[in-house]
């Protein structure tokens, strides 16, 4: 099967980088998702959002990814990111705190929102259901 | 005698003591340069892609976007100075003044009205006791910078920036009218990401007065050996890597049509507001990168001044140790004469 170079690059570091197969994401317009061969494009990805990645070898996995965009050329996608955190490091318990207070509204109603959509991208990439 | 071999003892005993406190910093700051310079590396691939996205956006029709564009008859200029919180690192903040002040003079001659903002508690102090005004300052990270202590000091100049010297940053009915305009219809969940997907100005910027250029004055790492001050320009861009002519400010928006296009691109959205998104991230990474090679050339130069004093208190050492000795054996030699001139007086 067809394989393209995947980055997930983050300010302070490179978080991931291998082949894979799949790639899908949540730009601004919508979600999307990549296969090898795909068109080359430069996206910007939602403020706080949750991208999944299959790579060749391995399961399938995601990453909480914040305020990134991504770049695809022929044989590689790289996604540059401000701020993200792959699944397994995020502190599930300490998100849903996050989303709770969130939620619980504060004093400045948008600071709060964008604070409760962070906690929500978190939950999501680590597999869990935000709403319960 | 006697009183100064007791206070050429203490000497001994305080340089000693000084030179153990000069030690103690060195190897601080040597642990800190490897992690610094660790940092600055792994912070290296996000500054290449996104120098890479940048270019490619602008070759794809972005390029009137007022990032890429040198504005005519340029007038207030922002020069961001980084400079360090703490001393006791030679001459490190005196170069970056040094090149600071000269930056200034060059734009003040060239008719470009210079606007600080500094970085670093020597910084601010030193423009302090000038009575020189700065529009942006902050301090206290100057050791151990991260993303958002950058991503201030970027967003106040990138708000400056975007006002242009004519105008001053303007407060909230402006942000207002971008986030509804830009709200795209997500899930209702989703309400806080359509309103920041638009620049908003930090509330610090308001009222400052606007800018056509931003330069940045910071000490470059090379290498453990070698740091430089470096002053460069960060707004309107100088796509540098692409050409070899890196000083014309023009070049490149002048570039974007004259050099064919390798492969379409597909932008999403269109690249005029997907360049508005960027800018202010570009103008962040730079800032941060500004400040990681600042953070390591700082504990470099720290690390070289707290050798040469260590150094420099262990001859000390050595030389008042050499002259108690001296001291000592004077005294000595008197006493045996005195008790000797006392015994002949008393054998006669």
């Amino acid at each position: 099967m067809a394989t393209m170079e995947v980055a997930i690059v983050g300010v302070e570091k490179r978080l991931w980088s291998g082949e894979a197969s799949f790639v899908s994401a949540r730009t601004v317009d919508g979600d999307i998702g990549l296969l090898p061969g795909h068109q080359p494009m430069i996206a910007a990805l939602d403020e706080a959002g949750v991208v999944r990645i299959d790579p060749s070898e391995g399961e399938s996995f995601h990453a909480a990814v914040f305020g990134g965009f991504l770049s695809v050329t022929a044989e590689s996608v790289t996604i540059l990111a401000e701020l993200a955190e792959m699944a397994e490091e995020v502190d599930v318990a300490a998100a849903r705190d996050e989303l709770q207070r969130a939620e619980g509204g504060g004093d400045d109603f948008d600071d709060a929102a964008a604070a409760a959509a962070r906690a929500r991208a978190r939950l999501r990439a680590a597999g869990e259901s935000p709403d319960r | 005698m006697a009183a100064s071999l007791r206070v050429l003892r203490r000497r001994i005993r305080s340089t000693k003591n000084i030179a153990q406190i000069t030690k103690a910093m060195e190897m601080v700051a040597a642990s800190r340069i490897v992690k610094a310079q660790a940092r600055v590396h792994a912070a290296r691939p996000y500054s290449d892609e996104f120098t890479h996205v940048l270019k490619t956006a602008a070759k794809a029709g972005a390029s009137d976007h007022p990032l890429l564009v040198a504005r005519e008859e340029p007038g207030r200029t922002g020069v961001l100075v980084v400079t360090s919180d703490r001393g006791l690192c030679g001459g490190y903040n005196a170069n970056v003044l040094r090149e600071a002040e000269r930056l200034m003079r060059e734009l003040d001659s060239a008719g470009k009205e210079p606007q600080l903002f500094v970085i670093g508690g020597k910084g601010t102090a030193y423009f302090r006791f000038r009575k020189r005004d700065m529009a942006g300052q902050w301090t206290g990270f100057s050791e151990v910078p991260d993303y958002p202590n950058a991503t201030r000091a970027a967003d106040t100049m990138t708000a400056c920036f975007l006002a242009g010297s004519a105008e001053t940053v303007q407060g909230e009915s402006e942000d207002e009218q971008q986030g509804s305009s830009s709200g795209s219809g997500e899930g209702s969940g989703e309400g806080g990401s359509s309103r920041s997907s638009s620049f908003v100005p930090p509330e610090e910027a308001e009222g400052l007065d606007g800018v056509d250029e931003l330069h940045v004055v910071y000490t470059a790492f090379n290498s453990l050996a070698s740091q430089r001050v470096t002053s460069s320009q960060i707004a309107p861009l100088e796509l540098e890597e692409d050409d070899e002519s890196s000083d014309g400010e023009s070049d490149g928006s002048g570039s974007g049509d004259s050099q064919e296009r390798q492969a379409e691109y597909e932008f999403e959205p269109e690249p005029e507001v997907l360049f508005d998104r960027l800018m202010p991230k570009y103008l962040r990474a730079r800032v941060f990168a500004a400040l990681l090679d600042a953070a390591a050339s700082e504990s470099a130069a720290r690390q070289r001044a707290m050798k040469a004093a260590t150094d420099n208190a262990n001859d000390l050492v050595d030389n008042l140790t050499r002259e108690a000795n001296q001291a000592r054996q004077a005294q000595i030699t008197q006493e045996i004469s005195e008790i000797v001139g006392g015994a002949n007086a008393l054998a006669e």
